[in-house]
């Protein structure tokens, strides 16, 4: 195992964070304190609550999922990403390190990042709502699998892209409309009946109702589902960036 | 260097097609020996970089078997790789990096832990002491190239490659890259370097291999090579000009030059007989008084140049 190579990238991307600390940490925050000015201010009064949870309190899972999701994924995508179009790239391919180590170091460190941001958002909520979570384990847990499996996703379109078009298209065209039509700011129950069943062809719902359950214990699926979800979700990424190194996909010739 | 001792790399049967079609490497044989500078020479497009790359594991072989050190590059590829160094062709920089950085980022890839001391060191042998805290995309073109070979050296390989090292380079810095290249061969570096100029590979490598169309058509001691395919021109200053060269000359298809004055016989260093002797007997009889003889050797450019033309037929070897 050649853990200096691991701790060689993984320090390398967060010195990369560091450097952009502004991009990275400032924008959310401000995001978040947007999103509870407009949601939590300005609709929440007229919508009072949600399942018996104040809506300003309702929406913090979804908006931490929101920030997590696209950070995990623009963070990972590019942290691969670059190095291929900049070339640098060569020296990691030609490094006595596993492909499994490589991961490790590039996810690695965007799942960190993310897990700051994530934290981050959360401490500026609790300066807008008073916040209570009901099993921090749990939360914790699933803040950890998201983090990872949605930097694993990541780097799979890091990978895959070689243009910048291509690295923003999922997130831009996939991931945004998943996260908001997944209940981010509402319960599923509030939609028409037909669309309550469409919706839960969303995997984000899923990740969401589980979140929000750690949080309120109100879920719009059984909470076992939505852990199994994210499970399979690592697991599906894990399989295709297997399948990618072992054939090599767009790093060897 | 040890002529007898096991090579540090082995190349056997390595074969490399493309995706596309494109047969870029056929069944290359190669052993490179322990602490020498071996240069390869090829046109582009020759397979010099796919050689280099599939050694380095960038490129997948289609077939054959390559061993760094005795371990095999895909079963031990961690063994393997450890032994070696790459700077690559192009100027593959991460622009806003720090040198010191990037150089730490280098070695740790390769497994090894921080060392500040060494990493101080390498720079300051390479000019870049005082470029330490630098940006990448700060540096001049000759200053990142400097960078490359700092991260390529980061981990103390035992093998480095300089893929075409002074392709766009000025003289000035190619004049510095073999001083740097003439150190670590003191070091006992094994240098492996590819290039298309000619005089490059001349006047610093022990070995030359050609490489044309992927196969490598000639691999010799430098010397050995330049006079094994190496032409040799006679020429024969005469006392007196001639007007014609006489009959009885006519089998040396001796070269007469405008003025007469000058005769000039070519022949080849690896024939049994060059002829000389014979060739002095019959000016002698023809009556032609010599003042001068002198001999001039083909370069290895002139060679390379030969050998790629002649490929169309075969092998050279």
């Amino acid at each position: 195992m050649n853990v200096e190579g691991i701790k060689a990238i993984y320090f390398n991307e967060m010195r990369r964070t560091r450097n952009t600390l502004l991009q990275s940490i400032v924008s959310p925050v401000l995001s978040t304190a947007l999103y509870f000015v407009v949601f939590g201010g300005a609709i929440g009064s007229r919508i009072q609550s949600v399942e018996g949870v104040d809506y300003g309190l309702f929406i913090v899972p979804g908006l931490m999922m929101l920030s997590l999701l696209t950070q995990s994924i623009s963070n990972a995508s590019f942290g691969i990403f670059f190095p291929k179009f900049t070339g640098t790239i060569y020296e990691v391919m030609s490094a006595p390190m596993s492909f499994f180590e490589v991961i490790v170091g590039y996810v690695g460190a965007a799942a960190t990042k993310s897990l700051i941001i994530g934290t981050i958002i959360l401490i500026t909520a609790a300066f807008f709502v008073d916040l209570r979570i009901a099993h921090p384990v749990w939360m914790v847990a699933f803040l950890v699998l998201t983090c990872i499996a949605f930097s694993l996703f990541g780097f799979i379109i890091g990978l895959w892209a070689d243009n910048f078009e291509k690295l923003q298209l999922i997130p831009l065209i996939v991931i945004t409309p998943l996260v908001f039509l997944g209940g981010s700011f509402y319960s599923i129950d509030m939609l028409p009946e037909f669309w309550q069943k469409v919706t839960l062809f969303n995997p984000v719902v899923y990740l969401i109702s589980g979140f929000r359950w750690s949080f309120f214990e109100v879920a719009d699926v059984p909470v076992g589902l939505s852990l199994a979800m994210i499970a399979g979700f690592l697991v599906l990424c894990l399989g295709i960036v297997w399948w990618m190194f072992k054939t090599g996909y767009k790093l060897r010739s | 260097m040890n002529p007898t001792s096991e090579p540090i790399i082995r190349v056997r049967g390595l074969g490399k097609r493309y995706a596309n079609g494109f047969t870029a490497l056929s069944n290359v044989d190669l052993d490179i020996k322990e602490g020498e500078i071996l240069a390869l020479l090829g046109p582009n497009g020759a397979g010099k970089t796919t050689l280099i790359s599939t050694i380095c594991g960038l490129v997948e072989p289609t077939s054959g078997s390559v061993t760094v050190g005795g371990h095999d590059i895909h079963k031990n590829f961690r063994e393997a790789r450890s032994l070696i160094g790459l700077v690559p062709q192009e100027l593959a920089i991460a622009p806003f990096d720090v040198v010191a950085n990037t150089v730490r980022l280098s070695r740790g890839l390769f497994g090894l832990a921080r060392n500040d001391v060494y990493i101080e060191e390498l720079l300051g042998r390479l000019s870049l002491g005082d470029k330490m805290g630098n940006i990448m995309q700060q540096l001049s073109g000759g200053m990142k190239r400097r960078v490359l070979i700092a991260k390529a050296l980061a981990h103390e390989p035992r093998i480095l490659f300089l893929d075409e090292p002074t392709a766009g380079v000025d003289v000035e810095l190619r004049k510095d890259m073999w001083a740097i290249v003439e150190q670590l061969r003191a070091d006992g570096v094994t240098i492996i370097l590819t290039t298309h100029y000619i005089e490059e590979a001349e006047e610093i490598a022990d070995r030359v291999g050609v490489i044309a169309k992927g196969r490598i058509i000639a691999i010799d001691d430098k010397v050995n090579l330049m006079s094994r395919f190496g032409r040799k021109q006679l020429t024969i200053e005469l006392r007196d000009p001639c007007d014609s060269v006489p009959a009885t000359l006519e089998p040396f298809s001796l070269e007469r030059s405008s003025d007469g004055r000058r005769l000039v016989y070519s022949y080849d260093t690896r024939a049994d007989r060059t002829g000389i002797t014979s060739l002095l007997q019959a000016l002698n009889s023809a009556g032609l008084q010599l003042k001068d003889l002198s001999t001039t050797q083909s370069s290895l450019e002139d060679i390379f140049v030969d050998m790629v033309a002649s490929d169309n037929d075969g092998a050279v070897e």
